[in-house]
């Protein structure tokens, strides 16, 4: 069974002093997960990443369409006792202290008082918050903060875990911490389903990533598939080059640096093994050979970072 | 998301049944509190002076509240209890808070110095206020006249309502009757023409229902009082004429000297008691009379 | 239920921890200290001045701690978005509001016992001695609260839709107006224009009529307060504000949050 189901998901937003303008922030968006899978929602800013988020978990309503979760339809109240969600940029209660916050948030799915100790426990072990258990929310920095909403969204052990740009504010540790935590969830069997405009997080996490723009949906797969058509080239380095060797480089490739005192070029596929004949017949010494994928910034810049801001228009 | 089409029919009957049921509880707390009224309820404070500065510079806002209240406290006691406490304390805090608010000052003119039922029964206190009216408003004659009317109705004080309508009658706007008001009154008080005049004025003089009615009333009293004086007359006449006192009006009748069985401005019949006076039948709405009651 | 205890107390704790609250007790404090000063003047009325000046001042602190940590109950958390992980626990719209009007109510009881407690104090220091307190003083206090709640459920019920200033100055707005309730009325009926009167008579009795639970002068001139008051207060109070709770629920559920 899919962990999540979305048909035809809508949402409109009513602009103008009539409202009688629409802006469309989501169209019309079909896309499944199955179970166990980590799923990235990638998109520029104003994609209608944090918009999808919302509208599954019931924070907007749909002007259209439906989503299931684990089986039941969201609007299922039940159906968020196996969910866990972490917002954009949260804010907690000023006054509470993270332990104080975690225990609300587990009374909040009925746990009694011993399992939720234990589990509150387990928890600031895990996000690495047990020096400022006791200490009050509104001193904690972004980065304790986004730990603490990580902890609360694992608070009742879900299968299904949302995370909206979990890695949002946190410094490079702090970021692996995110990326090896989403790791050992989908090693338990979770699946998480997370947005994010880090783009080589997403490479190295997600089995699959769904591509919105603008509300729209423009490519939905793995990696791979999405990629595919972009590998190019690959990118050579090269040391002990002789003069007589980068001049025949040069002749190979028309993207020939000198960094120090190497040399590195980039050569397309066809070329690459005529490349590296020249260099062993001129004595130069290999250092490496890296593919040069197109990366997802690539792919984004190339389908949407030209376009222009489109005017809002109104109508469907 | 809740759509309308479930929400607005459930919607409507709580706002209905949970609506009707509020009215009937503030009906009920209604009834319990107009018992348990004190004076504190209406005046919150006493001293027309500590009002004011309470006031905060809503000196105008504050007086139409009171003004209300006033008006509210006599209305709510004239069909209750009889009695009006509170009437003075309130007028005088409202025209504090206003002093130009001429209706204050009429009203408690008038009913400061009605006797009870229809008023407090405090000439004193009416004076007091009219006073204090004159000095707020010293180019408003029309005082004078309430003054005058006071002294002439309530106190029967007739030198000095010659003395209050003379002073109004310097006021070069004042209604050329004051100076003949000035000039008769004192000789002539006891006449009920002057009366009859002065209830007319009156009304002519004001807009404000209480007011107004209540001159009306008292212009009926004068009629009954001139019917009883004519009746009165009458049997006198038949008396001579037949040597003997009637015992009824039928009689009258009978000899032309009536054309009908008599009967007040409000329809019911004069009575004629055993001691040969007329009187109003018990039954009439017709309470301003001064002989018309008479045990 | 247990969901809605759980905001509840959640609630009350974070109310308790707000400085602000206990500045306003505080003022309270020294008005209704104040008060025992103002008695000194004129001699005889010092117990008539201590419970108008004092119950007066608890009425009002109370509105603006209503009114205060009421207009912030929604608003807050939408705007700090602790809205959003509330609402993704399995927790159902209505119970967040049901839940945040019983802490408010919670908090509210709290403050008006303490600043109750304030009173009763300056009261046996002029009296001269202390004695048992006075049932109708105890009704006059509870009448209060019951003010209190239903300022507060305004409070709640505007903070579901508007800014917190709006909220503020609408609930406000309302506790005038409903302290006035009466004067409109006889305003209205003073007009003789018939649709005028009719209007008078709409808005008294939908207006929420504040001036019912103000016996204040009363008990200070020592009047017995009527038992059936008690009850009928109390179902005012109840009716009124369970049909703006309902009002604020639907609002809320409704509501596509930020």
């Amino acid at each position: 069974m899919p962990a999540i189901e979305i048909a035809d998901l809508t949402k409109d937003y009513p602009l103008g002093f009539w409202r009688q303008r629409r802006h469309r922030a989501l169209d019309r968006l079909t896309l499944t997960v199955e179970a166990g899978e980590v799923f990235g929602l990638l998109g520029p800013n104003g994609a209608g990443k944090t918009t999808t988020l919302k509208l599954l978990m019931r924070l907007i309503y749909p002007t259209a369409g439906t989503a299931h979760l684990l089986g039941r339809p969201f609007t299922d109240i039940d159906v968020h006792r196996r969910l866990g969600y972490l917002p954009e940029a949260p804010y907690f209660y000023q006054y509470l202290t993270a332990r104080e916050f975690l225990d609300y948030c587990g009374q909040l799915f009925g746990q009694s008082k011993a399992d939720r100790r234990r589990r509150v426990g387990e928890l600031l072990e895990q996000v690495g918050l047990v020096e400022a258990a006791d200490v009050a929310l509104r001193f904690f920095s972004r980065g304790m903060l986004q730990r603490a909403g990580i902890a609360q969204a694992l608070i009742n052990d879900p299968e299904l875990i949302f995370l909206d740009e979990p890695m949002l504010g946190l410094d490079p540790i702090g970021r692996r911490e995110v990326r090896d935590l989403i790791l050992r969830l989908r090693a338990a069997g979770k699946t998480v389903c997370f947005s994010t405009h880090v783009l080589p997080d997403a490479e190295s996490l997600c089995d699959r990533v769904a591509i919105l723009n603008r509300g729209g949906l423009h490519g939905l797969g793995s990696l791979g598939e999405i990629l595919a058509i972009q590998v190019k080239a690959n990118e050579v380095l090269v040391g002990q080059a002789s003069p007589v060797l980068v001049e025949a480089l040069r002749r190979l490739s028309d993207n020939v640096r000198l960094i120090g005192d190497k040399l590195s070029l980039t050569v397309p596929d066809e070329q690459l093994y005529a490349v590296l004949d020249c260099i062993r017949a001129q004595g130069g010494r290999l250092l490496a050979v890296n593919p040069v994928r197109a990366s997802l910034e690539d792919y984004f810049y190339e389908k949407f970072g030209t376009e222009k801001v489109p005017e809002l228009t109104g109508g469907v | 998301m809740i759509p309308a089409r479930r929400w607005l029919p459930m919607a409507l009957l709580v706002g209905l049944v949970g609506g009707t049921a509020l009215v009937g509880v503030q009906r009920q707390v209604d009834r319990t509190r107009a018992g348990y009224a004190t004076a504190g309820q209406l005046l919150y404070l006493s001293s027309p002076e500590w009002v004011k500065r309470l006031a905060l510079g809503y000196d105008g806002l504050l007086a139409c509240l009171y003004w209300t209240r006033a008006v509210q406290h006599y209305g709510r006691a004239h069909l209750g209890a009889r009695q009006y406490p509170l009437l003075y304390p309130l007028l005088d805090i409202t025209t504090t808070l206003d002093p130009e608010l001429v209706i204050a000052y009429r009203f408690g003119a008038i009913f400061l110095s009605e006797p009870p039922p229809h008023g407090a029964g405090r000439a004193d206190q009416a004076i007091e206020l009219l006073q204090k009216g004159i000095r707020h408003n010293p180019d408003y004659w029309y005082f004078w006249y309430d003054l005058g009317f006071l002294y002439y109705r309530s106190l029967k004080d007739y030198p000095r309502a010659a003395q209050a309508f003379a002073e109004g009658a310097r006021n070069p706007k004042a209604g050329p009757w004051m100076k003949v008001m000035a000039a008769r009154i004192a000789a002539e008080g006891g006449d009920r023409r002057w009366a009859r005049f002065l209830w007319t004025e009156l009304y002519k003089s004001t807009e404000n229902q209480y007011i107004r009615k209540n001159a009306f009333d008292h212009l009926y009293g004068l009629q009954v009082d001139d019917d009883i004086e004519f009746l009165e007359a009458l049997l006198a006449r038949y008396q001579r004429s037949t040597g003997q006192p009637a015992a009824s009006f039928e009689p009258l009748v009978a000899a032309g000297l009536l054309r009908g069985l008599p009967l007040d401005p409000a329809g019911y019949p004069y009575r004629l008691g055993a001691d040969g006076r007329v009187r109003l039948d018990p039954e009439s709405l017709i309470t301003t009379s001064s002989r018309g009651r008479e045990p | 239920m247990p969901r809605v205890a759980a905001i509840a107390l959640n609630t009350f704790r974070e109310a308790v921890r707000d400085r602000v609250l206990y500045n306003l007790i505080v003022f309270a404090l020294l008005l209704i200290g104040t008060a025992i000063l103002f008695g000194q003047i004129s001699i005889g009325v010092e117990r008539l001045i201590v419970i108008n000046l004092g119950l007066t001042a608890v009425t009002f602190f109370g509105l603006a701690i209503a009114i205060f940590i009421g207009i912030g109950l929604v608003y807050k958390e939408m705007d700090q978005r602790t809205l959003y992980v509330l609402l993704a626990k399995p927790v159902r719209r209505v119970e967040f509001i049901l839940g945040k009007f019983c802490g408010l109510g919670l908090t509210l009881l709290v403050n008006t016992a303490l600043m109750a407690a304030g009173f009763f104090l300056a009261l046996y220091y002029v009296q001269g001695k202390v004695s048992l307190p006075d049932p109708n003083l105890l009704a006059a206090l509870y009448f209060v609260f019951l003010a209190l709640l239903l300022a507060t459920a305004l409070a709640l019920f505007f903070s579901c839709f508007s800014s917190p200033v709006l909220s503020a100055a609408l609930t406000f707005a309302l506790f005038i107006g409903g302290s006035l309730a009466d004067d409109l009325r006889e305003l209205g009926r003073m007009v003789e224009v018939p649709w005028v009167k009719a209007v008078g008579e709409g808005v008294y009795y939908v207006i929420p009529n504040f001036r019912n639970f103000n016996i204040i002068s009363s008990v200070a001139q020592g009047h017995p307060v009527p038992p059936a008051l008690l009850w009928q207060n109390t179902a005012y109070a109840a009716l009124y504000i369970g049909l703006v709770l309902a009002a604020s629920a639907l609002i809320f559920q409704n509501r596509n949050l930020k």
